[in-house]
């Protein structure tokens, strides 16, 4: 017994009352190094050994507000920076729709840390010895038994006093705890390849199962039901409609956001003689005639309008834009042509708007005079 | 620590007579500037009527409530305090007689009141077999007289109990108790619905009746909460202590976070659908000087609040506590602003002396029954079986 390195004094008691009014006698006689064992909470017990407040709640809040803030971050990054997509027509960085995520974000971050950090900083994790553990102590603490633990490294320590401090206090069981020899010798850290390589494999494992259920699991009945819809697809048969077919002709009339229908079709005439450009040729109006132009009418007219098609004749080649023809056409004759198209050269409606259109024909035109400069141009 | 009869000093008590005075005073004032708000703007008053008229609904109907979820629950820790809430709801007396006025101004406050203009609305009219005069009315005298039963049933046995000590009241009154949740349940909604959400007929949201329970739970913690401390600082509890007080923050910081969490829910499902027949009732609110109340409602309903309960200490202040008590009963008020009067005035805030005569009133109907109530009855329930556990209660 002698040579053995004690650790701490214990006494056990029968109920709240009596254990509370031990601790008050343990604090008044000056220990500091002491701790209390009970079955359950016990109100009151913060009081009577003047704990501070834990500083557990500080750790939440800051691990709260990064939650908060990186999954604010993270979404503005991810839905406004680099992939903005219009959802519901609704703002790329529409906060509603955040409020949501953030909010789990910031519970999930502040209760994982706070177990987290729990564990590891309060609790000393990879240490998962105590000399109080495999105690009679411990077992009867945890039945219904009151402890309270008075530790050998207290100033004030000097197991006599300690036993009979307890013994006035008439604890019916005062034992004496002992260090094992591997507690005394074996400290755990973090960085012990046995603790990293349970982590490691903590984290395959549960990586494995994740991954098995999101690319397994997930097809396997009734997982799966979510997949069989009544509902018709794109290009699906249907009993219902007497024709057969599942997709619908809008309804006549109809008109799609964002189109108007074209009223001069096959009536150049009008075109030329009622439309009127209705942008100013601006710089980023010419730069955006430039981009579309480039895009969809370089090809077969050639950077310049020349007519010096790059599709080294596969397609006819068309007639240049430079033309006196051109160069005298109105602004609505160039629009008219882009929107329905003239002979074998395509209609252009679907694939440019109408801004761009007449952003096109700023730029045409900006072409024409670049290649007819005249002399008061220069200046 | 056995039962003590000698603990109990706080049986006799003497209010002071200034708050007695102080009651009826805001009352006359109130009833005064009402009187003449109705020859002023008949309208207008009534819009205010019902805002008051809701306002007390909450005080009295969220204090039933609480004193039946104590039965229900099995709490104890509230067990003392439980006769501040049995007061409040004595209120419930008073809501019918509010609800004549109301009755009368109908085809002022309610578009759907209108027979004629229903008919020609085929969305009003495929709703007036619910939205019509007779079975509103139905409905409301059915609330009330299921509100009154239920006060009744409940406050009763909890009073005889003072004196008779008979354990079998406390079991009688968990049962009628656990009637009243559901009963409870369906009765605030209608309320809700019936007097608030058909000011816009057109417009409907299915979380309405939560929401308004939410804010009818504040009010009725708040108010709680306000007499408690009054009690305390006067001397007429001497047993409660800061853990009673803490137990009364923590739900009042849970019902802040629990009204946000609603109140956020209907707007973000209404603005994420952005369906027109939805959007109209935030529209109205977001327009004009309305926006200024909008954004005001958040940050005092819920902003303030949350950080001024959020840490611990801040929720065993006395001192403190009452501050955010009355911060939350007028949050309240506050809300119930923004829910009714925009219907009366789309273009913009009206905001006047007649809005205030209204809560003033109100005030003062609080603080007469309550202290009408408290000179004839014990303000602790002195024959609870379960009021010694609950003057022990230790967080
Ligand atoms: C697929 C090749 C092709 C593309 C791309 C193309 N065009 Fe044409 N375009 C032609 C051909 C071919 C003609 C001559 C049609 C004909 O025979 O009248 C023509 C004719 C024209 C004319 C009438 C010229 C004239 O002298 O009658 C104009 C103006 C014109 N294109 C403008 C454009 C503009 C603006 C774009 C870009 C939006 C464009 N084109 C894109 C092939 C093309």
């Amino acid at each position: 017994m002698d040579n053995k390195l004690l650790f701490a004094v214990t006494a056990l008691f029968n109920s709240p009352e009596e254990i509370l009014h031990a601790v008050r006698e343990v604090r008044l006689a000056g220990y500091t190094k002491y701790d209390v064992n009970t079955p359950y909470p016990l109100h009151g017990m913060d009081g009577a050994m003047k704990l501070k407040p834990s500083t557990l709640s500080y750790v939440a809040l800051v691990l709260g507000l990064t939650g908060t803030f990186s999954a604010l971050f993270f979404m503005w990054w991810v839905s406004a920076v680099n992939y903005p997509l219009v959802i519901g027509g609704k703002p790329y960085f529409s906060l509603p729709a955040f409020i949501p995520i953030t909010f789990e974000v910031t519970v999930l971050l502040a209760s994982i840390g706070t177990v987290v950090a729990m564990l590891f900083i309060y609790f000393k994790l990879p240490n998962n010895s105590y000399p109080l553990h495999d105690t009679e102590y411990m077992r009867s603490v945890s039945s219904d038994k009151f402890g309270i633990v008075i530790l050998a490294k207290d100033p004030l320590f000097d197991e006599d006093k300690v036993v009979s401090l307890f013994k006035d206090l008439r604890s019916g069981n005062i034992t004496s705890v002992y260090y094992e020899t591997e507690e005394i010798n074996v400290r755990h850290t973090v960085f012990e390849p046995k603790f990293l390589s349970f982590m490691a494999a903590t984290f395959i494992f549960t990586a494995a199962l994740t991954y098995f259920s999101l690319n397994y699991i997930l097809y396997w009945q009734p997982f799966n039901w979510m997949w069989f819809q009544n509902r018709v697809d794109a290009q699906s048969k249907s009993t219902y409609f007497s024709d057969g077919f599942g997709m619908r002709m809008p309804v006549e009339g109809s008109v799609a956001r964002g189109f108007i229908p074209y009223p001069y079709r096959g009536d150049q005439a009008s075109a030329s003689k009622y439309l009127v450009n209705p942008l100013v040729a601006s710089k980023e109006v010419l730069i955006k005639g430039q981009d579309k132009f480039n895009t969809f009418c370089s090809p077969c007219h050639g950077y310049f309008g020349k007519g010096d098609s790059r599709l080294r004749g596969q397609f006819p080649a068309p007639p240049s834009l430079q033309s006196e023809k051109v160069r005298n056409y109105k602004d609505g004759d160039i629009y008219h042509i882009i929107t329905v198209g003239q002979n074998i050269m395509p209609s252009y409606e679907k694939q440019i708007t109408r801004e761009e259109r007449w952003a096109i024909i700023h730029y045409i035109r900006a072409l024409q005079r670049s290649q007819n400069a005249k002399e008061s141009d220069v200046k | 620590m056995s039962f003590n009869q000698e603990n109990l000093n706080y049986r006799i008590k003497e209010f002071p007579r200034s708050l007695n005075l102080l009651g009826w005073g805001l009352l006359a004032l109130g009833v005064l500037l009402i009187v003449v708000s109705f020859f002023v703007d008949r309208t207008r008053s009534s819009f205010n009527i019902l805002v008051s008229f809701m306002f007390l609904m909450s005080i009295g109907l969220g204090s039933l409530f609480l004193v039946a979820l104590e039965y229900v629950a099995g709490a104890v820790w509230s067990t003392p305090i439980r006769r501040v809430s049995e007061f409040f709801s004595t209120i419930l007396f008073v809501i019918p007689l509010l609800a004549i006025p109301l009755y009368f101004s109908m085809h002022e406050i309610f578009h759907w009141s209108h027979t004629e203009i229903v008919r020609q609305e085929p969305a009003l009219s495929s709703k007036s077999p619910y939205l019509n005069v007779p079975f509103f009315v139905i409905r409301t005298l059915v609330c009330f007289a299921v509100w009154l039963l239920f006060y009744l049933l409940i406050v009763r046995n909890s009073e005889k109990q003072d004196k008779l000590k008979d354990q079998a009241l406390t079991t009688r009154n968990i049962r009628f108790s656990a009637i009243f949740m559901p009963v409870f349940a369906i009765t605030i909604t209608l309320a809700a619905v019936d007097w608030m959400m058909s000011l816009e007929p057109h417009w409907f949201s299915t979380i309405f009746g939560v929401y308004y329970f939410a804010g009818t739970i504040l009010a009725a913690l708040a108010s709680a909460t306000i007499a408690v401390v009054f009690f305390i600082k006067r001397g007429y509890f001497t047993n409660l202590r800061e853990d009673h007080l803490y137990s009364l923050g923590a739900l009042l910081f849970a019902f802040v976070n629990f009204w946000a969490y609603i109140a956020f829910s209907q707007y973000l499902l209404i603005w994420y659908a952005n369906l027109p027949e939805e959007t109209t009732w935030f529209l109205l609110r977001w327009q004009g000087s309305w926006k200024i109340v909008s954004i005001a409602l958040i940050v005092i309903h819920f902003v303030i609040p949350y950080f001024g309960l959020l840490s611990q200490p801040s929720k065993m202040n006395p001192g403190r506590l009452l501050f955010m008590s009355v911060w939350i009963l007028f949050a309240h008020l506050f809300d119930l602003y923004w829910l009714i009067m925009p219907t009366f005035s789309r273009r913009g805030v009206v905001l006047g002396w007649m809005e205030f005569a209204f809560p003033i009133a109100a005030v003062g109907i609080v603080i007469i029954l309550f202290t009408l109530k408290a000179k004839n009855t014990n303000i602790v329930p002195i024959g609870d079986p379960k009021l010694q556990r609950g003057l022990d209660f230790r967080l």
